[in-house]
């Protein structure tokens, strides 16, 4: 294992790995901008909208006396026919009803169906070399050639010196578009150019990983970078991280047991930081939401009873009882403790200062602060306490 | 200038038993990702009136309904309807949402969507009598919209969709209506009608609460009010709440811009 | 349409029109709520829940992978759903998320399972064999009504009418909460309708219908059943009924017009060979929704 990790197992198996984590660099940009302007799945649409082209190209190649499984003329015939996809999306959202959810789903079950029709067309031309036209539905198990790697190389190149080169418009267009149109950027090209970049990754990893799971490496990483920033930029960045070592963990790991294919092992190293974000990241992650919400309810429910208590009014809720009896603020049958007089005083005096603040036009800055917890010194200079605090008639709390 | 206390407005209420009042609000706390929304809200409002719930952009007037009605769930408190849980009480109060709410690409008329204020006594598969329809039809008479009874909903202007949503409303035959923002967007015409038809259903005995956003005409569609900024300002009658000092702590002296005229606020 | 027809036709367009009827009903729902690619997310994940059903049971048995389908499409909604509102991720790529990952899955135990010696056909569970559920004991019209003749009908086909009239009751039953719920959700909440139960309901429905439908044509084309007729029935009309009449209208039109393209169509152009019926099926529904979305009276959005 770190061998293949070493890239020291063979020629074959280095040009798979490297290809691979090229793909994935390349993929999770491309999809970084795809997840963020909220159309991941169109991913979808334009991979399966490849068959066609793919069999069609087959057929002319075949039936023009040449090789039928030349990769140029089926990529290409992959490429024409996900570009038409496209238009066929963005033709049914712009003209019609239609949401864009429907409109994908259309787009990809429809030419799907017309490709899998050729494909029974192939399988009855008795040619001998349709094997491979399969391979492009899940992947090819078989290792790369150098001619692949290169193919991979280059197109990786062009994907991200172009997001490199566009990546504020794209920024501008997938967060608020309508300023970017206001700002003289044309929507209508940034889409083109977006676009563009995911059918030529799309049409590059089909070899290596099939066109059902190349949705994957598209979106996956994106969504995994989201939970670490909450800044594109560095989304793309972790997300092209996130891809590469998908991709060439992927790789290794497959070379290493060469009787399971690569794609879905690469998909699955992908899922398995998908999770690891999900569950840990800080801030984002699960846990530490779920931490901070129970933290924050404690916090709202001690509050409310403290100034219930200052007040002289019954604590109702069962669940506030609970909380203030572990915090020592409060007896079991309900008396407040000494801390818990203490306590309220002071959450009271608070309330105070905060509505007197409120209601000030000068304190209009520190006003928006009110959030029902925060302690109001955080926010006042020394002055503006004594100010506030001269203010206030006599609090009436029954401590 | 006195400054009111939290709670104040639970004290002032404190007299009309909570079995007794239409709609009854104690400790509601609600937050959307660790901040709050509306932070412990004590509300006791009176039956056979019109009650207004006024306050600046994000105070949590709608959130504050949608608490009150179980479209959202609260993080803290109680609401009580004629002093029972809201699951029993369901047949009783109806609810008009902000426009903004709605899928206005489905395909449903103007009668259609009357209808489904009766889709509760209907229930899953009872069947639409010529009554029904009947029931319908003099609910959109009531708004002025039975010519409209058979247009797509998204075809109608902003005042005739809520005119829509009142007929619904009214429907639902209940005796607390709970509208957020019946008048917002609305044209001259439609603000009568709906003003006209609230008070019809008050003068009948039905409770009215709503939140209304225009300050200069609080105190001559509504009988009491609630200043909300995320916690109560102050509730009570009109006469004696709606007071410009009242309004500043509530607006937090941005009053500036929405200015009430002092000839008709009552001091 | 002599003898032939019943023996060699009638079955698989029968079970073609109620793969077709049994998806687009559903399937308005689901395009009005916008939930139209919970259908591709089923219909990805029905292959894993297939090759663990054939790994465990160690025999390709309908029963047993009908079941792993259903539970692989019910695994997946949920954990779709918990991803969305856990991660606070938008649904698209939720979903992106989970199929992928457990098609993966999918994929790498069906090659595991490839050196057990036996094979199971990916093409079949992505594209199915519609031409191929005929009822060769049949020997004509008469045999419709001989119940010895009767019980030999491939499996299929009862198999699909069951589903079809189970949906068919779901969307009786549960009309009115199901279009509030869909036009107006907080006020739906507020009368009560638990919206939340009743979408994962429907979304349980169409899963049913997916699972019911990939033996006969696979789970990609399902998609193009889920979306296309209702699609296109949108076109036609404002009114909910009115659309759900024109869906099941389109998609038996589909379904009937793609199995004879398939079939005879070929033979339009000397070539003697069928092609995939399924293929053809989603074909035909795209063109008639190209054709409505041309000069579809409600084509244009109102706003």
């Amino acid at each position: 294992m770190i061998d293949a990790l070493l890239l020291q197992l063979g020629y074959n198996a280095t040009l798979v790995t490297l290809g691979a984590c090229l793909l994935g660099i390349a993929a999770g940009v491309a999809g970084t901008f795809l997840f963020l302007r909220k159309r991941a799945l169109v991913s979808d649409a334009i991979s399966h909208a490849t068959l066609p082209g793919i069999a069609l190209a087959f057929i002319v190649m075949v039936s023009f006396g040449g090789n039928g499984r030349s990769l140029f003329g089926l990529l290409f015939g992959a490429g024409v026919s996900a570009a038409l996809g496209l238009l066929c999306l963005h033709w049914l959202t712009t003209r019609t009803r239609l949401g864009e959810d429907a409109a994908i789903g259309a787009v990809l079950s429809v030419f799907f169906g017309l490709g899998i029709v050729m494909l029974t067309i192939v399988q009855t031309m008795n040619v001998g070399q349709q094997a491979g036209l399969e391979g492009f539905l899940l992947g090819s198990t078989a290792g790369m050639l150098r001619g692949d790697a290169l193919l991979l190389a280059v197109a990786a190149s062009v994907v991200l010196s172009l997001v490199l080169f566009l990546r504020r418009p794209f920024e501008l267009a997938a967060f608020d578009p309508a300023f970017a149109e206001s700002s003289g950027w044309s929507l209508a090209w940034i889409d083109f150019a977006m676009m563009g970049i995911v059918l030529v990754v799309t049409v590059v990893g089909l070899k290596v990983v099939g066109l059902i799971l190349i949705v994957a490496l598209l979106i996956v990483p994106a969504v995994s970078a989201r939970f670490w920033t909450d800044r594109s930029d560095g989304v793309i960045l972790i997300a092209a991280i996130l891809g590469g070592l998908s991709g060439y963990i992927g790789a290794a790991l497959s070379a290493v047991a060469p009787a399971l294919p690569t794609g879905p092992i690469i998909v699955l190293v992908g899922f398995a930081f998908f999770v690891m974000s999900l569950l840990f990241a800080p801030k984002r992650g699960v846990l530490a939401s779920v931490l901070t919400h129970y933290q924050y309810q404690r916090q709202i429910h001690l509050r409310q009873g403290l100034l219930a208590l200052a007040q002289g009014q019954p604590i109702y809720e069962a669940l506030t009882r609970r909380l203030m009896f572990r915090a020592g603020l409060i007896l079991p049958d309900g008396v407040a403790t000494a801390s818990g007089q203490a306590a309220a005083a002071k959450a009271l005096l608070d309330e105070n200062r905060w509505s007197i603040v409120r209601a000030d036009q000068s304190f209009a800055a520190a006003a928006t602060r009110y959030d029902g917890l925060t302690v109001i010194e955080e926010f006042l200079t020394p002055d503006q306490m004594n100010e506030v605090d001269g203010r206030i008639i006599a609090p009436r709390a029954l401590f | 200038m006195s400054i009111s206390l939290v709670n104040d407005a639970h004290n002032k209420n404190a007299n009309l038993a909570q079995s007794v009042s239409p709609l009854a609000v104690h400790g509601l706390t609600v937050s959307y990702n660790q901040t709050p929304a509306i932070f412990s809200v004590n509300m006791v409002v009176h039956p056979a009136t019109m009650t207004a719930i006024v306050g600046p952009n994000g105070a949590g007037k709608s959130t504050l309904l949608k608490a009150v009605l179980g479209v959202i769930k609260p993080l803290a408190g109680s609401v009580s309807i004629l002093g029972k849980p809201l699951v029993k009480m369901r047949d009783k109060i109806a609810y008009m949402p902000q426009r903004a709410s709605v899928d206005w690409d489905f395909p449903t008329r103007v009668i259609d969507v009357v209808m489904m204020g009766m889709y509760r006594n209907l229930g899953l598969l009872g069947r639409v009598r010529a009554s029904h329809r009947e029931q319908a039809i003099k609910c959109l008479n009531r708004v002025g919209m039975a010519d409209f009874a058979t247009r797509q909903i998204g075809q109608l202007s902003g005042g005739q969709q809520q005119r829509v949503f009142l007929a619904r409303a009214l429907a639902q035959d209940a005796e607390i209506y709970v509208l957020d923002e019946p008048l917002a967007g609305v044209d001259a015409a439609t603000e009568k009608t709906i003003i006209a038809v609230l008070q019809e259903l008050r003068d009948s005995g039905s409770t009215i609460v709503a939140v209304h956003h225009d300050l200069a005409t609080v105190s001559d569609y509504f009988d009491d009010v609630v200043l909300l900024n995320k916690q109560v300002v102050a509730a009570g009658p009109i006469d004696d709440i709606f007071t410009e000092a009242n309004l500043q702590v509530t607006y937090g002296g941005r009053l500036a811009t929405a200015r009430v005229d002092p000839e008709s606020v009552a001091i | 349409m002599g003898a032939e027809f019943v023996s060699l036709s009638l079955t698989p367009i029968m079970i073609g029109v109620c793969v077709a009827i049994g998806c687009a009903l559903p399937g308005n729902f689901l395009l009005l709520r916008s939930q139209s690619l919970i259908g591709d997310a089923i219909s990805h994940v029905v292959l894993p829940g297939i090759v663990v059903a054939f790994l465990v049971t160690g025999a390709v048995a309908t029963g047993p992978m009908l079941f792993g389908a259903a539970s692989a499409a019910l695994i997946a909604v949920l954990a779709i759903e918990v991803v969305r509102r856990l991660g606070r991720i938008e649904t698209g790529a939720a979903m992106g998320v989970i199929f992928t990952a457990m098609f993966a899955v999918g994929v790498l135990l069906l090659e595991q399972s490839d050196t057990s010696g036996v094979h199971l056909d990916v093409e079949h569970a992505l594209f199915g064999n519609l031409e191929s559920l005929i009822w060769l004991d049949a020997k004509g019209w008469g045999s419709l009504l001989d119940p010895a003749t009767l019980r030999t009908v491939p499996v299929e086909l009862p198999r699909m009418m069951a589903a079809l009239l189970l949906i068919c009751i779901f969307i009786f039953i549960f009309w009115r909460p199901l279009g509030v719920s869909t036009f107006d959700e907080a006020y739906a909440k507020s009368v009560g309708i638990a919206t939340g139960s009743l979408g994962l309901v429907l979304v349980f429905v169409s899963a049913i219908a997916a699972v019911a439908a990939f033996d006969a044509v696979g789970s990609i084309i399902v998609i193009a059943m889920f979306i296309c007729p209702p699609a296109a029935a949108r076109m036609m009309t404002n009114r909910l009924g009115h659309q759900i009449a024109w869906s099941v209208i389109f998609a038996a039109f589909a379904a009937i017009i793609g199995y004879f393209l398939a079939g005879y169509g070929p033979q339009w152009f000397g070539n003697f060979n069928s092609v995939s019926a399924a293929g053809m099926i989603a074909t035909i529904s795209g063109v008639i929704l190209a054709i409505t979305a041309m000069i579809g009276p409600c084509r244009k959005r109102t706003t």
